[in-house]
């Protein structure tokens, strides 16, 4: 039992990553990767929100009416962002402005709605509960992987920080215009799915 | 009691009864090929209530939405004091942000210090002080025809600050702007946006692009004449021409129309139109001054 829940916790990190295998949670990815700090604070907030909400579901997985229980996992997660975000607003105004559209963004975000119907429903809340930390974990780590690639060698800086020295600059080097676009957030993911199916062999479709 | 059925093992043949016969009629098989056939659904029916039932359905969607409904009014109702109280603090922020105070530690005690007066122009370019509570949305006073000038006082030197509203490429942007005691001349401003791409548009938040700002001028012959141009775009000798963010040229163009909108409306108060109006001569200094609002108490 204990090598489960620390499957649920480690698996979704690499082998079994919702953005990387899943693909789940793309669109939010674009959004947010052209600089570190909103995609760490997006991965954050997502890995506390599935968390949470991964808890409640399992907690109510045996009384929910199955024809109804998409609806249910949606009321649960729309509760519980509005919550965070009302608390947030309260208690740490800063992160509640740096967090300003992406709480729209983390309800619509498919990863939820896909460990909750996927893994919640079926599992016990400790389970369910690494599992949402895996999850939210692995998604994070993509974010920070493409946004770092992003803000480097799109707008020279890290964190808001220059980074690329100004002699660089003076000797003709130039930021790429296109890291800072969405597409360039899809080609990296996509550059890291490739080495992740070429670890992974079982993953490769024929 | 409701009739069991057994199932031949042997051949599928399915009897009715109350037990299973001596020998199935179709193949022969003995009583101990027979096995009972337990209905499905039926145990679990028993056992509690059936979450498949209608009416289960009804009453649990119902009671969810009751419990979530007075969580949220209850959170909402609880924290909205702290949350009205930073909504106030960080505008007061923004408008000394503009005035190139950024990150105070104390905004309120700075606020009180800096702000001299919160007023209303006056159709004909007077200040008069404004009486109402502390706004933190420019947008809707602005469209009630509450045109704010915050009046400062930094190190003896008299600033105005005008509030800003418009709109970006994803939605709504805003700002300040502050003014030096002539009036054209810009102190500082300070932007922010609502949902602007981070690292394109959402570049008109930052110190890079704002800095751009002090020491152009406003107005030239009763017209806006202050731009923001496309990147690169600027005729550096100009004193009324910006560069705007590169790869954000539709945020750049709103924070142009953003500009130009509002201080188009307060042409009268940054021409000095009372001076030029009034019995006292053009332009003289002291006639403006009386109709400045001075310091509040």
């Amino acid at each position: 039992m204990a090598n489960k829940n620390s499957e649920a916790l480690k698996q979704p990190l690499w082998v079994n990553n919702p953005v990387l295998v899943q693909i789940l949670g793309i669109c939010s990815a674009l959004a947010v990767t052209a600089q570190l700090k909103p995609a760490i604070v997006m991965g954050l907030s997502v890995t506390v929100i599935v968390a949470m909400s991964n808890v409640i579901i399992s907690l109510l997985r045996n009384t929910i009416p199955n024809r109804i229980r998409i609806i249910i996992q949606l009321v649960v997660v729309a509760a519980l962002v509005t919550i965070v975000s009302e608390i947030l607003k309260a208690f740490a105004y800063d992160v509640s402005v740096q967090l300003s559209v992406y709480v729209g963004l983390i309800i619509t975000n498919c990863i939820l709605m896909g460990r909750l119907e996927a893994f919640a429903m079926q599992n016990g809340p400790w389970a369910s509960f690494l599992d949402g930390i895996g999850n939210g974990l692995g998604y994070a780590a993509i974010l920070v992987v493409v946004a770092f690639v992003r803000e480097l060698f799109g707008s020279g800086t890290l964190f808001g920080f220059q980074v690329v020295p100004q002699c660089f600059y003076e000797a003709g080097y130039l930021n790429n215009g296109l890291m800072i676009m969405p597409p360039m957030a899809l080609i990296l993911a996509g550059c890291i799915i490739w080495y992740h199916r070429a670890k992974n062999k079982d993953l490769q479709e024929n | 009691m409701a009739t069991k059925k057994f199932r031949c093992k042997v051949c599928g043949y399915v009897h009715e009864g109350d037990k299973a016969p001596e020998k199935c009629p179709m193949c022969q098989a003995p009583q101990s090929e027979f096995e009972e056939i337990v209905e499905e659904g039926a145990a679990p029916a028993k056992k509690g209530l059936n979450t498949n039932s209608n009416v289960y359905t009804i009453v649990y969607a119902a009671v969810m939405v009751v419990i979530v409904a007075f969580l949220l009014v209850f959170v909402s109702q609880t924290l909205k004091e702290r949350q009205t109280a930073n909504v106030i603090n960080d505008t007061k922020q923004q408008i000394l942000s503009a005035l190139n105070l950024r990150d105070q530690a104390d905004v309120a005690a700075t606020y009180d210090k800096v702000i001299t007066a919160d007023a209303l122009m006056q159709a004909d370019g007077k200040l008069a002080e404004y009486e109402g509570e502390f706004n933190t949305s420019y947008k809707g006073e602005f469209d009630k025809g509450n045109l704010h000038v915050f009046v400062a006082d930094i190190d003896g030197q008299k600033k105005f600050v005008i509030p800003m509203n418009g709109l970006g490429l994803w939605g709504t942007i805003w700002g300040y702007i502050a003014l030096n005691d002539d009036r054209t001349t810009v102190y500082g401003v300070y932007f922010s946006h609502a949902s602007e791409t981070p690292g394109l548009g959402g570049e008109i938040a930052s110190l890079k692009f704002q800095e751009r700002f002090p020491g152009k001028s406003v107005v030239d012959n009763d017209e806006v004449a202050l731009k923001v141009v496309k990147y690169g775009k600027a005729d550096k000798s100009s004193q009324y021409e910006i560069d705007g963010v590169t790869g954000a040229t539709i945020t750049s163009t709103g924070v142009n129309a953003m500009i130009n909108k509002v201080l188009s409306a307060y042409i009268p108060f940054l021409t000095k139109q009372c001076c030029k109006e009034g019995g006292c001569e053009e332009g003289s200094e002291e006639c403006c001054e009386e109709h400045n609002v001075e310091s509040n108490d």
